[in-house]
């Protein structure tokens, strides 16, 4: 496959940043979109020029490291995919292909399509734990747990903090990311003491940082490699207003 | 934050304390239930919610129309004599008009501060047009559509409430107004309004669940009966807002 793509590049925080056109070409229909970058920066090295930057680690799928926005979509149009499990046969040989970082003030582009997601740690540390002496790993099945609420704890768990959500929100709002850390906690039984103190403190993080609020658009989920669901939001207001009174 | 927790090496904090950098980064935004994104959200929700129930109110009276001159008038009258003789003249309509405007200042004041915030939020806009992943466009229509709600709003209200600018002027019934109003010679000022209550479904089809999300009270279970309830009502609300100018267009109400 031969394509041509138009990346952003800027070299630093402060860089202004545009977009630069390349030719790649004899691309795999096997290969994933990061190898496929790979390819593109090996050779970009070859010819003395500075490789694209991009955030990756595990490649499979579950680190949430990697993340940019392709042809205006977050991941790829591929549904529930990482773009490091997004593959090139997906792709139209000699397509034009756009590749943009994520896009929000809370995001700083560090380099080229990395950006600094320090914000979803804060938001984090504001309130997105239980506060238990962790000493040796409890019995399992020590605390019941109801089947349903085990299986939609683990839904929002899922979570991987890739931060697609923000980048395809109109409003650049961060509330599913949040709501699925709020709402994995709040199912379970380990999560109800500070139920509503968690709520208010994360929400208030993730204003703080400059997020968007929710519309309700739906765009986060149908991006979230994860396929976090909206309710997790409904969630969140729930336990934010709970605590709110 | 309140809690702290003792953290390993590898999961070190990444604004320790001291860091003065972090606090300058982060744009500070006071507190406050009003100055959340949820709790202004559920403003917009209940302030919604209020000038829905307005509208049923307004739909229905509106088909009084078919009814005649005389049953329209005395409905519109009675409006006015609403809660007497325990109440003096107009005192529960004035009281009902009060709290509609408060209800469009909160809705509005809310959607114009959220609409600012996310603007901030996304400083450098994205290169290629972003295409709906979740495919409602009712929903990405919501800021323009209100706008242009608000703007027949003003004109609605000189029509048909004050008569300024209604042939029949501001003496005339209710319903010379009405029939005046949507005069076949007035076309242009028939097809504002035919557009400004789609624009009203329009905002109905995504306000009318996203509401129940935004008080949390949408789930899993109930996203299908709100899509369901959404866009019956909506559909409803145009027909029936529709009837009217087209009852005047086909000469049943003249």
């Amino acid at each position: 496959m031969n394509l041509t793509l138009k990346i952003w590049r800027q070299k630093d925080p402060q860089d202004k940043g545009r977009m630069v056109t390349y030719r790649v070409e004899d691309v795999s229909p096997d290969m994933s979109f990061l190898e496929m970058l790979d390819v593109l920066n090996e050779r970009l090295i070859l010819e003395g020029d500075e490789p694209v930057a991009f955030d990756h680690d595990c490649r499979e799928g579950i680190c949430g490291m990697c993340g940019m926005v392709i042809n205006g979509v977050a991941h790829g149009e591929q549904v529930a995919t990482t773009t490091c499990q997004l593959h090139m046969r997906h792709f139209e040989d000699n397509a034009v292909i756009t590749i943009e970082p994520w896009r929000a003030a809370p995001f700083p582009v560090v380099k080229d399509l990395v950006v600094d997601r320090s914000s979803f740690d804060r938001i984090i540390q504001a309130g997105g734990f239980i506060s238990v002496p962790a000493g040796s790993a409890p019995d399992a099945h020590s605390v019941p747990v109801k089947k349903e609420d085990a299986d939609n704890a683990f839904d929002a768990a899922t979570c991987i903090a890739c931060g697609a959500c923000v980048a395809a929100c109109p409003n650049g709002s961060a509330s599913l990311f949040t709501a699925a850390k709020i709402t994995h906690l709040s199912l379970l039984p380990q999560g109800q003491p500070e139920r509503e103190s968690r709520a208010k403190a994360m929400v208030e993080q993730m204003d703080a940082e400059g997020f968007g609020g929710c519309t309700n658009t739906g765009e986060c989920t149908a991006v979230c490699p994860k396929g976090i669901p909206l309710d997790t939001i409904a969630r969140m207001n729930r336990d934010y207003l709970r605590a709110s009174k | 934050m309140t809690a702290t927790i003792e953290r390993g090496s590898a999961t070190a904090s990444i604004n320790p304390p001291g860091d003065a950098t972090a606090d300058k980064k982060t744009p500070r935004r006071r507190g406050g239930f009003l100055s959340s994104s949820p709790g202004k959200k559920a403003v917009m929700a209940v302030t919604g919610a209020v000038m829905v129930l307005f509208l049923v109110a307004h739909m229905a009276g509106n088909l009084k129309s078919f009814l005649g001159a005389e049953e329209f008038n005395a409905y519109a009258a009675s409006l006015r004599t609403l809660g007497e003789p325990i109440l003096p003249h107009r005192t529960l309509l004035t009281v009902l008009e009060i709290v509609l405007v408060a209800a469009l200042v909160l809705h509005m004041w809310a959607a114009i501060t959220l609409a600012r915030r996310a603007g901030q939020a996304r400083p450098v806009k994205y290169a290629v047009r972003r295409k709906s992943q979740a495919g409602g466009y009712a929903i990405h229509a919501m800021r323009y559509g209100g706008t242009a709600i608000f703007l027949f709003l003003i004109w609605h209200l000189l029509d048909l409430t004050f008569g300024t600018v209604n042939p029949a002027g501001g003496t005339g019934t209710p319903y010379e107004r009405l029939v005046e109003g949507f005069a076949p010679s007035r076309w242009w000022v028939t097809l504002f309004y035919v557009l400004a209550v789609l624009a009203v479904g329009q905002h109905l089809r995504h306000g009318l669940w996203s509401a129940f999300q935004s008080l949390g009270r949408a789930g899993r279970r109930s996203y299908r009966g709100l899509n369901v309830f959404a866009v019956t009502v909506s559909v409803l609300m145009v027909v029936g807002f529709l009837a009217v100018p087209a009852g005047v267009m086909a000469g049943v109400i003249k």
